[in-house]
């Protein structure tokens, strides 16, 4: 059966990447004996799909990953059972089954919220809370794009979903995703031009809240991407195996 | 939350922050008010490579069991990350505690290869520990090395307070309560030094000195003080059973060059091969009983999640209940889909086996390390294997469905010939005829072999240690001949010869068989900007060659001179229990007779190793 689960990626583990979060996952799952399923084959590996894999040095309380497995125990035992064996910069929140048909959280993406909190020590006597609103109201956001082999300009206002001050933090849903996807980095590029002020690469400490979905029931709607899961009451296994 | 001891601009301008944070599942933290002793533990390569090696995983578990201590790891920074802490002046630190490695009381340096020597200076320098040992004070740890190339540790005298010689199993925690004695009594830094010295397998090289003949061979080594021991015996785990290994081996984040579970089945080797010193400083073989290490297995296994197991000696084949353990873990392992890896394993009906169960064969290749091209020079390095099994071992793996062979050798082997070295290529082909022996419904598309050599670095405490090295031109003209030879083969496109930089070997063999007189160039060497000499990008060949040019020191009198049968060796101190009278009469084999001898299951030879009391020297011979 499929699962989907979230989990955090908080502390000194922003700096692991994709591939060792991957890896982090398989062990644990091992190291907690949960009756994940395997692929065919000489070198069996555990089915895991990932929805957006964060950048490092990013924070994240949001995150998911589908997985398949042969049998659970109700969400709250596997929830205990993985912890368990995991780290307290990476745990997971939820622990839920998807219906067969469900589309997998990496095509599933749609945007993300995030918290942006300027690091001490950067950006002394800035503007951005003054500008945000209208930063916020502008028609139009461009900012020029590089690629291999040329410069466009795009306009970024589209993929900006919400933008505003949240105490001493800029909170901002963006597009996310194969179809559109727009960076925190990004927009704070264009806020920093829009303040006259020079971007600073290392000035910000971005947290992902969460990661959604557009919501099958209703267009235009986003919702978690854990959502669509259902708690497992009781313990189960994969009806497909005995069949 | 953690403090890191790097700010995040730092983490994120360096490539692979993850070598610098710690905290990996099973890391062992403690409250550093209930400390008496911080150990700092450290492998002077990068984290990959050091998180890769068992020893300091059995010592990291085995001085963390002790309330009063606390072990962490120290790695080389990258340099990346070097060149910023220099700029910044950040001292190296602990991935455990973060804290800087200056503060603890023992730095112990496990010391593998000859080439990370440089980066032992990186890693003092950048804790900001003085290099050389005659600079420090009780402001900083003791430094204390360890690890195979301290069977010769004279290139680095000056740099170690301590070396601790042989297997860290045995006397580390009396080493550690004197320490603690002697820090509360008030002590002074040179009065442990010598204290520690003293005791069984601790050589305290300040202690000594050295002095020379005209021909720059050694004359004397003597102790500076009447107390100290002449000769250090190694310190060996007679045990293997009950003894420390860790049950949680700590799991690294990133990928690290061995990320798997690492059962160490025995220690030692009964084969003798004359040019390998761990078959010579290892002795006696001691086995684990088989009941541990199935209980440890599944213990790491479980505590780790890794999906790799492997079985780590030096010729597993040997180890008396290797069937027994290789299918209980083939069971486990299949239902809990966790691969076995079997190196160093003879192939033989059952090696083929166990290897077409653990592997995919279509993939795979198999592994021959004949080591030498002809039947005569095999026999001269004692390698018991003959062109007969190794083309049955081929025939035999062939019908199991491999068709990928590799081939390890030595070029510069001592007595060799030209007819020797060009015997290689004929192996091989003699390999890829034998493959054609096979009815075509059995081959499995064209054969493959690859051949690799390494070049010969005689090493201390090793028959061969007598011999000489041939120098650079030698080197690559051998190679070449090896390399036409194979070209002018039948079957030449399947066969694919490739060899080792000479350049490093050059080095390592100055270093393996160096002396205190070496000090200063490695620490010129350094100050030059020499560090990760074992990494091709890193390595400043000719930068080691000015070095060596204005310290006067002559290359050749370290590799390619004549040493006599008597000559006094820099390390000769040092007891491994196998006596020199037996490596001199193994020497006069190899060149003189040409003949084998016995490994230790056969006849006992009178190495000496018996003198430790244990392992295959007591076991009943029937």
């Amino acid at each position: 059966m499929k699962v989907r689960i979230k989990f955090t990626k908080t502390g000194s583990l922003k700096f692991i990447g994709h591939l060792d979060v991957m890896r982090y996952f398989q062990k644990a799952f091992r190291r907690a004996e949960v009756d994940v399923a395997y692929s065919k084959g000489f070198s069996p590996h555990q089915l895991l799909s990932f929805a957006a894999p964060l950048g490092i040095g990013l924070t994240s309380e949001g995150e998911y990953l589908d997985a398949e497995f042969e049998s659970v125990l109700t969400s709250k035992e596997m929830l205990e059972k993985i912890n368990e064996v995991m780290v307290d910069e990476l745990h997971i929140l939820e622990f839920k089954e998807l219906d067969d048909d469900a589309e997998n959280a990496m095509a599933s993406v749609a945007g993300a919220d995030y918290l942006v909190k300027i690091r001490d020590g950067y950006y002394k006597d800035h503007t951005f809370f003054e500008q945000l609103d209208s930063f916020a109201k502008k028609d139009c956001i461009c900012i020029l794009k590089k690629t291999k082999k040329s410069e466009k300009e795009v306009d970024i206002r589209p993929m900006i979903y919400k933008i505003e001050q949240r105490d001493d933090a800029i909170f901002m849903q963006l597009a996310t995703g194969s179809v559109a996807n727009l960076k925190p980095e990004t927009v704070m590029m264009a806020l920093c031009k829009e303040c006259g002020m020079e971007y600073e690469p290392f000035g910000f400490l971005v947290h992902r809240l969460e990661t959604y979905m557009q919501d099958p029931k209703e267009e235009g709607k986003l919702i978690p991407l854990g959502a669509v899961g259902h708690e497992i009451m009781e313990p189960k296994q994969d009806g497909k195996k005995e069949a | 939350m953690r403090k890191l001891a790097l700010s995040d601009e730092i983490l994120l301008q360096v490539e692979k922050p993850a070598r610098y944070i710690g905290n990996e599942i099973n890391m062992v933290t403690k409250d550093k008010e209930n400390i008496d002793v911080r150990f700092g533990m450290c492998f002077p390569d990068v984290y990959e490579i050091g998180m890769s090696h068992l020893g300091i995983q059995i010592l990291y578990d085995m001085f963390n069991r002790r309330d009063d201590v606390w072990c962490e790891r120290v790695y080389s920074p990258w340099p990346d990350l070097d060149k910023i802490m220099r700029e910044q002046q950040i001292p190296l630190f602990g991935l455990e505690s973060q804290e800087p490695v200056k503060d603890f009381d023992f730095l112990g340096i496990t010391i593998q290869y000859e080439m990370c020597y440089t980066n032992i200076l990186q890693v003092l320098d950048l804790s900001q520990i003085p290099i050389y040992t005659k600079d420090r004070t009780w402001e900083h740890p003791i430094v204390i090395g360890g690890g195979p190339c301290t069977y010769n540790p004279e290139p680095l005298a000056d740099f170690f307070d301590l070396f601790y010689i042989g297997e860290g199993e045995t006397i580390y925690f009396d080493l550690i309560d004197l320490y603690k004695t002697m820090r509360a009594e008030g002590k002074s830094r040179q009065e442990f030094i010598k204290e520690a010295g003293k005791m069984e397998g601790i050589y305290a090289p300040s202690m000594y000195e050295v002095t020379y003949n005209e021909d720059g061979t050694v004359k004397s080594f003597d102790p500076i003080d009447d107390e100290m021991p002449r000769t250090i015996r190694k310190q060996v785990q007679m045990d293997m059973t009950n003894t420390y290994y860790p049950e949680k081996p700590l799991v690294p984040y990133m990928k690290v060059t061995q990320d798997r579970v690492v059962l160490e089945i025995q220690r030692g080797c009964i084969r003798g091969c004359r040019f390998c010193q761990a078959g010579q400083i290892y002795r006696p073989v001691r086995e684990r009983n088989v009941n541990m290490l199935k209980e440890y297995a599944m213990k790491m296994l479980k505590n780790t999640g890794q999906d790799e197991i492997t079985l780590s000696s030096l010729s597993s084949s040997d180890y008396s209940a290797l069937k027994e353990l290789t299918y209980f873990l083939i069971d486990e392992c299949q239902k809990k889909r966790i691969n076995i890896s079997l190196p160093s394993l003879r192939i033989d009906e059952f090696s083929l086996d166990v290897m077409s169960r653990v592997q995919d064969v279509k993939k795979g290749s198999m592994t021959f390390a004949p080591e030498a091209g002809s039947q005569r020079m095999r026999d001269v390095i004692n390698k018991g294997l003959t062109k007969e099994d190794i083309l049955n071992g081929a025939i035999e793996a062939f019908k199991g469905g491999w068709s990928r062979i590799k081939l390890y050798f030595m070029l510069g082997l001592p007595t060799e010939t030209e007819e020797d070295i060009k015997d290689i290529a004929h192996l091989a082909e003699d390999i890829a005829m034998a493959y054609y022996t096979l009815p075509a419904e059995d081959r499995h598309g064209r054969i493959s072999i690859t051949a690799s050599a390494s070049f010969f670095i005689p090493k201390p405490f090793t028959p061969l240690q007598w011999a000489t090295m041939v120098n650079m031109t030698d080197y690559k003209e051998k190679a070449h001949i090896v390399n036409d030879e194979m070209k002018a083969q039948h079957n030449r496109k399947s066969l694919k010869f490739q060899w080792h930089d000479a350049k490093t070997t050059i080095l390592e063999g100055v270093f393996a068989r160096g002396d205190r007189r070496l000090c200063k160039s490695i620490y010129d060497a350094y100050k030059a900007g020499c560090i990760y000499d074992a990494w091709t990008e890193y390595f400043q060949y000719e930068t080691w060659l000015q070095v060596f040019e204005n310290n006067g020191v002559d290359v050749d009198f370290y590799t390619t001179r004549v040493r006599e049968l008597d000559e006094v060796f820099p390390w000769d101190f040092i007891d491994i229990g196998v006596t020199k009278e037996f490596l001199k009469r193994e020497w006069l084999r190899a060149t003189d007779a040409q003949v084998i001898t016995p490994n230790c299951r056969q006849q006992c030879v009178g190495c000496g190793a018996k003198v430790f009391g244990g392992g295959v020297c007591f076991e009943s011979k029937n």
